[in-house]
């Protein structure tokens, strides 16, 4: 840690941490409650413990990006935070709003907290991944702004880097894309169509490219390969990414009462956004392979890795498997869109999070370079279980999905989908052991922050 | 990659091609506005009904309806899909009212169940006009593709 002010981060880095538990816990509870369907009924219906599920998912990605952009904008901008007193403010705004938001979906019965939150004076609540409350909502955009203001002035007063100014880029568009939640007309097609103004313009439009500078960030850091070459290589992927994922909106657009034209639009498209993910992944291997330090810091290297092929398998191959407008006219809200959904977040947003945070945090707590051997094994073995179980939790859903699209779409005689339902129980079940897997995987990552921490280190020796 | 390649090369393809695609994006998006009255049922929206499909909608919202079920594919995959489930129920917003009242307050043992929201009977047809005006929404090749959703 070069600048004093970068300490802010480790806030946001622990409370992602924390999130990310609380996300996990839930998705057990769902996963069980496809195949025990009255498990903790009416308790925690099915839909509460999703709201929990993707909103702490959100949530705690945010608030890794946020800790990410105190880490590295100053370290980038050369110069001490602008208002370090002010990130440490909103991040305690930010949680307890999370917080409030979480316990409000646990406590009361959603109808009741949209009236308690007076959701009629500005109806946003009610849409999948948008169910924060209004004024949640409100309180996001003014920790957001607060955000921007503070690493926005940071960077006007320091050395303007590449990597810098992507991530600003990244953070500024998601704060601008974020105020379409705002929009919910009464006509279903518009509010469906600007919906994805918020959710596909987030995930495959500017939080890649937060993902891509978080990216180039480590990579130099851990492989100390020329800023130019990095800075290069960062924007041929992101330009690729814009170039096909703008349009690439589309493939949303074919069955929601758009226009049949966007078939086409949105198939070309999306089926070339691989392309970027796949210049990812050798990017990042590229620069390992030419590095010209050995970093201590193996697992950062790892998930920087990690994180390359994994976003290429989740984003990229498994969003084309259901991407042209053909299959997905069988396939659309299957589980094949759930296990899509489920490695690409994991595969892009969660292993960059967990790369930046596996960077920094040594670093953060005082130590030169990294961790001590016996955390960093132990953080390898959370790696390979999340990892391994990710790849099997999308295995199992893929088959799900497979068998529920023949059983209800395909088939000479379409089943009810309850039955349907009944009849892939199997994969259900497999999928909730390969998630207690995945929670054991994320007991040992936090395991490995508490051990080995008095054991010496070793220091980053060149090539 | 060759020397000929510089970063600010890189840096303008970036530039300029994302300004390109989303002034792209922008132009179709006017486009599917322009086709929006053709296909979005919004008659139904500005007919006699509409205050009551309005309040549907919210009733929809305000009970996160969408964290079990899809609507025209999209939310959770945990209940069956409702864009079509008026002509499902044989296009009877009565069917639809029945069904949603009758549902056990503690639920079904083992299975899933839908929960019991104690709507009253404006509530209900106001939920299940909102319902009807959906499936008369005009989507690519009728989606969903058959009564099963």
């Amino acid at each position: 840690m070069k600048y004093k002010s970068q300490s802010v981060a480790k806030l946001y880095f622990i409370a992602a941490i924390a999130l990310f538990v609380a996300q996990i816990l839930f998705g057990l509870i769902m996963g069980l409650q496809y195949v025990v369907g009255d498990f903790l009924f009416p308790t925690i219906p099915f839909n509460v413990a999703r709201m929990v599920h993707t909103n702490t998912l959100i949530i705690w990605l945010l608030m890794a990006f946020m800790g990410a952009a105190y880490y590295l904008i100053p370290e980038e901008a050369e110069t001490e935070l602008f208002a370090p007193w002010l990130a440490t403010l909103m991040f305690w705004i930010f949680l307890a709003a999370a917080g409030a938001t979480v316990a409000g979906y646990l406590l009361f019965s959603y109808s009741d907290l949209a009236e308690l939150t007076m959701n009629e004076l500005l109806p946003t609540m009610g849409r999948e991944f948008l169910e924060q409350p209004t004024i949640t909502k409100i309180g996001i955009v003014v920790v957001v702004l607060a955000f921007l203001f503070n690493i926005g002035m940071t960077i006007l007063k320091g050395r303007k880097t590449s990597i810098n100014l992507i991530m600003l880029l990244g953070l500024v568009g998601l704060a601008v894309f974020f105020l379409f939640s705002f929009y919910n007309p009464v006509n279903v097609v518009r509010d469906k169509f600007y919906w994805w103004w918020v959710v596909h313009l987030w995930v495959e439009g500017v939080w890649e490219l937060i993902l891509g500078a978080m990216l180039a960030f480590v990579l130099i850091k851990v492989t100390g390969v020329d800023r130019e070459v990095i800075e290069k290589w960062l924007y041929i992927v992101i330009a690729m990414v814009l170039i096909t994922g703008l349009i690439g909106t589309g493939h949303h657009f074919y069955w929601i009462g758009t226009p049949d034209w966007w078939q086409w639009w949105g198939s070309i498209f999306s089926a070339m956004e691989p392309i970027p993910f796949f210049m990812m992944t050798v990017f990042a291997f590229n620069m390992v392979h030419k590095r010209r330090r050995e970093h201590p810091n193996k697992v950062a290297t790892l998930w920087a890795l990690g994180t390359a092929v994994m976003a290429f398998l989740g984003a990229g191959v498994w969003g084309f498997l259901h991407t042209l407008s053909p299959v997905n006219y069988y396939t659309h809200g299957t589980q094949i869109t759930a296990a899509h959904g489920h490695m690409a977040f994991y595969g892009a947003y969660v292993m960059i999070s967990l790369a930046m945070i596996s960077y920094a945090m040594p670093l953060l707590r005082g130590r030169n370079a990294a961790n001590p051997a016996k955390s960093q094994v132990l953080e390898m073995w959370s790696f390979w279980l999340m990892t391994v179980s990710m790849v099997f939790i999308t295995l199992f859903l893929t088959g799900a999905g497979i068998l529920q699209s023949y059983l209800q779409r395909v088939s000479d005689n379409p089943m009810p989908f309850m039955v349907v339902q009944e009849q892939i129980n199997l994969f259900y079940w497999l999928r909730e052991i390969a998630g207690l897997v995945f929670l054991i995987g994320l007991v040992l990552y936090v395991a490995s922050f508490f051990v080995g921490q008095n054991e010496p280190e070793a220091v980053v020796a060149d090539r | 990659m060759a020397q000929a390649f510089t970063k600010a090369m890189a840096r303008n393809i970036f530039y300029g091609g994302s300004l390109f695609f989303f002034l792209l994006l922008l132009a179709l998006t006017f486009q599917t506005e322009a086709d929006f009255p053709s296909r979005d049922n919004r008659a139904a929206l500005e007919g006699p009904k509409g205050t009551q499909i309005a309040e549907g909608k919210r009733l929809w919202e305000e009970n996160d309806c969408i964290g079990c079920h899809t609507l025209l594919g999209e939310g959770a995959y945990f209940a069956p899909e409702l864009a079509n489930v008026y002509t499902r129920f044989g296009n009877s917003t009565d069917a639809i009212k029945g069904f949603i009242a009758s549902r056990p307050a503690d639920g079904i043992p083992g299975r899933r169940s839908m929960p019991q929201f104690n709507f009253n009977d404006e509530e209900l047809s106001a939920l299940a006009e909102f319902l009807k005006y959906v499936s008369e929404i005009k989507t690519a090749r009728n989606w969903p593709p058959n009564i099963q959703g």
